[in-house]
């Protein structure tokens, strides 16, 4: 498994750069990783994003595809699409260290 | 490991992808691909378009599009002997069936997945041919319609796309 050093902690990550071990994230890492895919500033919005996928992925085992979020965290998908760009799903899961989405819808 | 972080390539910076679906089917098995495949390319970050035209139609009509039926006759993916698909009953239980397989998997039903798609910047035309043909007015078809196109308007919005038809 791949290892990478993200703001001087050393991550382990999947061959794409998706974080594979949950406990080595913290809101502080986060700001890193959003950072490093040209997202500045976490807001509110971000947060609540993020917060839902990692509580999710807990109960659920699997990453939360962008519909879920939608769908049982509430947020729209068209502020996912301004919050995090062009590709929204891929894009929060990287920030929330979890590994992208299987789920298609 | 060198000193730079590894990050994923998002290709964000990759040229504008392109991808155009003509959905002219108004069963609900073949619903869905399109639908499915939209959301997908949505994600991906590519500009995308349905176009419905014929029995596609059903799909935004808002009197048929919650209410879309498969049916097992003729389709041997069923593995169903064929003299029992036509048998009264038939479509209406494998359609029950194929909702509740959709549901098990998170799918929305279709109404709520064009809104979905349109959500994520889906474009969605009707053709002005089947508009006619069927009497459609835009009341009657679902309120995210990006507007009714006639085929030569459609190919020049697409130009440069990968078009499936559907």
């Amino acid at each position: 498994m791949p290892t990478t050093t993200i703001a001087g902690r050393e991550i382990h990550v999947d061959d794409d750069g998706f974080m594979t071990e949950y406990d080595e994230w913290n809101e502080d890492l986060a700001k890193e990783l959003a950072a490093a895919i040209g997202i500045g500033d976490l807001t509110d919005g971000h947060w609540k994003a993020i917060n839902f996928l990692r509580e999710d992925y807990k109960e659920q085992g699997e990453t939360a595809t962008l519909r879920r979020v939608t769908a049982s965290g509430g947020i729209p998908t068209k502020e996912l699409f301004q919050l995090f760009p062009k590709k929204p799903a891929r894009k929060m899961s990287y920030v929330a260290g979890l590994p992208k989405p299987v789920g298609c819808v | 490991m060198t000193d730079a972080p590894f990050v994923p390539d998002f290709g964000d910076d990759d040229d504008e992808r392109k991808i155009a679906f003509i959905c002219s089917k108004g069963s609900l098995d073949m619903a869905y691909p399109a639908l499915i495949m939209a959301s997908g390319a949505l994600e991906q970050g590519l500009e995308a378009h349905i176009f419905f035209t014929f029995w596609g139609m059903d799909m935004i009509n808002k009197k048929t599009m919650g209410d879309l039926k498969f049916s097992p006759v003729g389709n041997p993916a069923t593995h169903m002997p064929a003299a029992l698909a036509p048998l009264p009953g038939m479509q209406t239980m494998a359609t029950a069936r194929m909702k509740k397989q959709m549901e098990e998997l998170d799918i929305p039903d279709v109404p709520t997945f064009l809104t979905h798609l349109s959500d994520m910047g889906c474009n969605l035309w009707a053709c002005k041919m089947s508009v006619d043909m069927f009497e459609l007015d835009e009341a009657g078809m679902i309120d995210e319609l990006d507007g009714v196109l006639n085929v030569s308007d459609f190919i020049e919005i697409i130009e440069g796309a990968q078009t499936i038809f559907v």
